[in-house]
């Protein structure tokens, strides 16, 4: 019996908000970059624009310790279970930011080798579009989820913790599409 | 037996106690260990990289046990060796084959490495890459010319620039056409910004990946520099999608020297600060220094060129031998180390970007005036002004944007010197307006083939630094 | 048939679109020869030999939808074509390598003992284009998934493109 059960009184009021801004003003990322929009990844954590104030500097290795994966490149065909199996040793609670326009829909790369979004596979928090995306717009699209953890509920979405091969509700499945894989005649 | 509840339901089956003899015991436990063997295989065999991973030692091909060695490259033709000659130790029992990434804290991106290790000592490497395979090749042939360079970019994204200059320089030579000198003096300008980019970033990855977090944020700070100037004069930080055929997308911008002045000056000075925090530092020094050694004969043998390979000795930079752009008329050393470690890289590459800043002092004052890109109206879209006024112009821009302008039939291949070492772009025309084929010749997918011999007889603490210094970026690897 | 001495032919300027015909740099005017595929690899030992001491580049080119390209009497055209470039140090000096490989038995020698550096180029290309070099210890795909089916980059073989608002469906453009 966690906090989701609790009937909201004053007390218990603030204690979520004290969960929320706990969980948000200390959201670590796992290191997921991929392509390109890791290098932009990689100069939002550096000096200039710090996301050190933020909380976020921590780059944490293992995804047991880590809160948030950004996605930040393109996922190849190869890349794709690798990518579920990170985001499923993650703990819960955990949010996915989408960065970049490869990672959000297959960007440039509309072909047999990319998978046409990342949300194919895992469920996505914010899309930060971009080609790469500037740090600026990570650290825009790190606020709004900031943001959604302020005013989201603390149960995130209910079910979606279900393994591969599970029912998941929203109905969407992880496994990749066919059509993208298969050899498609001309 | 069973046994009944108060209900009179049966309660669960007690198991029969049954007394083993012990040749039945004997048989159970060879069952059983069979059934274990016939499931690894199987694993292995289900997996989706079973052919591409690093097979036990004793299934093991002679040629790979020969490779450990480095065998491969000292044979006499036709020479055969027997896997017990191998001056390895034999303990099958005890080296271990782990698995490292693809998704790993080292930053040089989803390089999935499988090690054989003996205690802590690595005996045979097998990189497997594919993870960021995005078909760029198939693409390119999708694209037109004039979009060619967007796709070509995205390959080595630490210097996005001179990707899009190999792909130019190779249109240019199949359709034949000459650039006006500021177009050629521009693009020498921004490869080596860009080259001075992708150095410092290494940097501050190697430092980072040998402890330096310090190294991390100052490569990253002048990095920031480099990258606010092609954000000023480009658009855009990284991918910048500039150098085009037929010259450059646009201009210079106004007080642009200033710019460069400021930016030389500072990122001088700070490559000094840089020897201070790492070149001199003793615990630096013996991680670095005779570890991950290669030699020019090896180096040549496995086709690995640029800064690794001026770390071994061997004076070859495309720049310098082979000029393109206007490379002979500015003046540069050529930096070359002597033992091919993970030192002399590391100075290798410092000192060039020393050496970059020099050329881009002597392209400020050497600029020549004119036009930043061809004026053949046929390759180069009209200036958008013209548009309003001419027919011409506006059929033309119409005609380069949606088709794309037709290149005539013919191969060619055009190198040039990218950070990691030749770059190269083969490019088949049919005569249409796409690329027929366009393959790049990616340098780090070449150098990749070096580091099971780099790795070898190393430790295992020291595998993220030799990876570090081979300095691989997978865009280009896996294209 | 098979030609055992090197034939060299220097590559002519292309046709240019302008009504000038500059040259080409020299730098880019490479050499280039045709070897039969029996001939291929004595070719490659006797350029290394000369002095060619890198491997630069080998790849595979599919030209099933190509118009027609140029090539030396003697030399017959083939679906496939492996091309392997050369570097000579000492010389300052490319040679380009042209192997025609037919469909029907699309097989070559390996060269991997010969430059060990090619070792992961003829493995792309083998996954990429399906040409198989016999003799290479370790012909399994390198880009490409293991379970893969399919070469992605012969002309048969589609981009794979999904449909997109305001894009129409896979075809020509």
């Amino acid at each position: 019996m966690g906090i989701e059960d609790l009937q909201h009184n004053f007390l218990t009021g603030r204690l979520e908000d004290l969960v929320k801004w706990a969980r948000r003003n200390s959201v670590w990322p796992a290191t997921f970059g991929l392509a390109c929009c890791a290098i932009e990844m990689m100069a939002v954590g550096a000096a200039d624009y710090d996301i050190s104030r933020l909380g976020m500097e921590v780059f944490r290795a293992s995804p047991r310790q880590a809160d948030l994966m950004v996605v930040a490149g393109r996922v190849s065909q190869k890349m794709a279970p690798v990518l579920r199996q990170v985001y499923d040793q993650m703990m819960e609670p955990k949010w996915v930011i989408s960065m970049g326009v490869c990672a959000s829909t297959g960007g440039m790369f509309n072909n047999y080798a990319i998978v046409q979004g990342v949300d194919q596979i895992v469920p996505v928090d914010v899309y930060a579009p971009g080609c790469p995306p500037s740090p600026e717009t990570l650290l825009h699209a790190i606020l709004t989820l900031h943001e959604k953890i302020r005013t989201g509920e603390i149960t995130r979405r209910s079910g979606s913790t279900a393994k591969v091969g599970e029912q998941a509700t929203g109905g969407w499945t992880p496994a990749v599409p066919d059509a993208v894989r298969v050899a498609t005649p001309r | 037996m069973t046994e009944h509840d108060e209900h009179g339901h049966e309660g669960p089956e007690q198991p029969e106690e049954v007394e083993l003899s012990d040749e039945r015991f004997v048989e159970l436990e060879s069952e059983v260990a069979a059934r274990h063997e016939a499931e690894e295989r199987q694993l292995v065999a289900e997996t989706s990289e079973g052919a591409q991973e690093l097979a036990p030692r004793k299934s093991t091909s002679a040629w790979e046990l020969r490779q450990e060695v480095g065998a491969v490259l000292r044979l006499p033709e036709g020479g055969y060796v027997d896997p017990s000659d191998i001056d390895v130790e034999e303990r099958d029992d005890q080296t271990m084959i782990i698995n490292m990434g693809p998704q790993h804290p080292s930053t040089h991106g989803v390089l999935r490495l499988m090690l054989e290790l003996d205690g802590e000592t690595v005996l045979r490497t097998k990189p497997v890459i594919g993870y960021l395979h995005t078909g760029m090749e198939k693409q390119g042939e999708e694209l037109t010319y004039v979009q060619g360079s967007t796709n070509v970019t995205r390959m080595d994204y630490l210097s996005p620039l001179n990707n899009e200059l190999v792909f130019s320089l190779a249109t240019e030579a199949l359709i034949g056409i000459e650039l006006p000198p500021r177009a050629v003096w521009i693009r020498m300008l921004m490869s080596e910004l860009s080259r001075v980019a992708s150095h410092l970033m290494w940097m501050a990855t190697n430092g980072m990946d040998l402890g330096s977090t310090s190294m991390m944020i100052y490569g990253f700070r002048e990095r920031e520099m480099v990258l606010s100037f092609f954000e000023k004069t480009t658009g855009l930080r990284l991918n910048t999608n500039f150098i085009r055929p037929g010259g450059v997308a646009a201009d210079l911008p106004d007080g642009w020297e200033d710019d460069i002045d400021v930016l030389c000056e500072t990122i001088l000075a700070r490559s000094y600060e840089y020897d201070e925090l790492l070149t001199g530092q003793p615990i630096f020094r013996e991680r670095t220094e005779a570890v991950g050694s290669l030699s020019a004969e090896e180096a040549l043998a496995l086709s690995v060129t640029g800064p690794i390979l001026r770390s071994t000795g061997v004076p070859w930079d495309l720049r310098r031998t082979m000029p393109y752009l206007a490379y002979d008329k500015v003046d540069f050393d050529v930096i070359v180390g002597k033992y091919g470690d993970n030192f002399d890289r590391y100075s290798v590459r410092l000192n060039e970007i020393r050496e970059s800043i020099r050329i881009v002092r002597q392209i400020a004052e050497m600029m020549p005036p004119g036009d930043y890109r061809v004026q053949d109206r046929k390759v180069t879209p009209p200036p958008r002004a013209r548009i309003d006024e001419s027919m011409e112009a506006l059929i033309h821009h119409f005609k380069i944007f949606t088709e794309g302008f037709r290149v005539p039939e013919g191969e060619v291949y055009v190198a040039i010197e990218s950070p990691r070492g030749e770059l190269g772009c083969y490019i088949v025309s049919d005569g249409t307006s796409k690329p027929y084929r366009m393959h790049i010749r990616a340098p780090s997918f070449v150098n990749l083939q070096a580091l099971p011999l780099l790795l070898r007889g190393g430790l295992v603490a020291d595998a993220v630094a030799v990876i570090s210094s081979v300095d691989p970026v997978m865009g280009e690897v896996d294209r | 048939m098979s030609d055992a001495a090197p034939t060299t032919v220097p590559l002519a300027a292309p046709a240019s679109i302008l009504p000038e015909v500059p040259r080409l740099p020299d730098h880019l005017v490479d050499q280039l020869a045709f070897p039969h595929r029996g001939a291929y690899k004595e070719m490659v030992k006797a350029f290394r030999d000369a002095g060619f001491e890198l491997c630069s580049d080998l790849c595979a080119v599919d030209y099933l939808t190509h118009p027609g390209r140029s090539l030396p009497e003697g030399v017959r055209a083939e679906r496939f074509e492996v091309v392997v470039n050369l570097l000579s140090l000492s010389m300052r000096q490319r040679v380009r390598i042209r192997v025609q490989v037919p469909d029907s038995d699309p097989a070559l020698d390996s060269i991997v003992d010969v430059y060990p550096g090619a070792d992961a180029m003829e493995r792309e290309a083998y996954d990429l284009m399906g040409v198989v070099f016999t003799g290479h210890p370790d012909m399994t795909r390198i880009l490409m998934p293991e379970d893969w089916e399919g070469h992605p980059l012969r002309k048969d073989y589609g981009v794979g493109r999904v449909p997109v608002q305001f894009k129409e469906a896979p075809g020509p453009r």
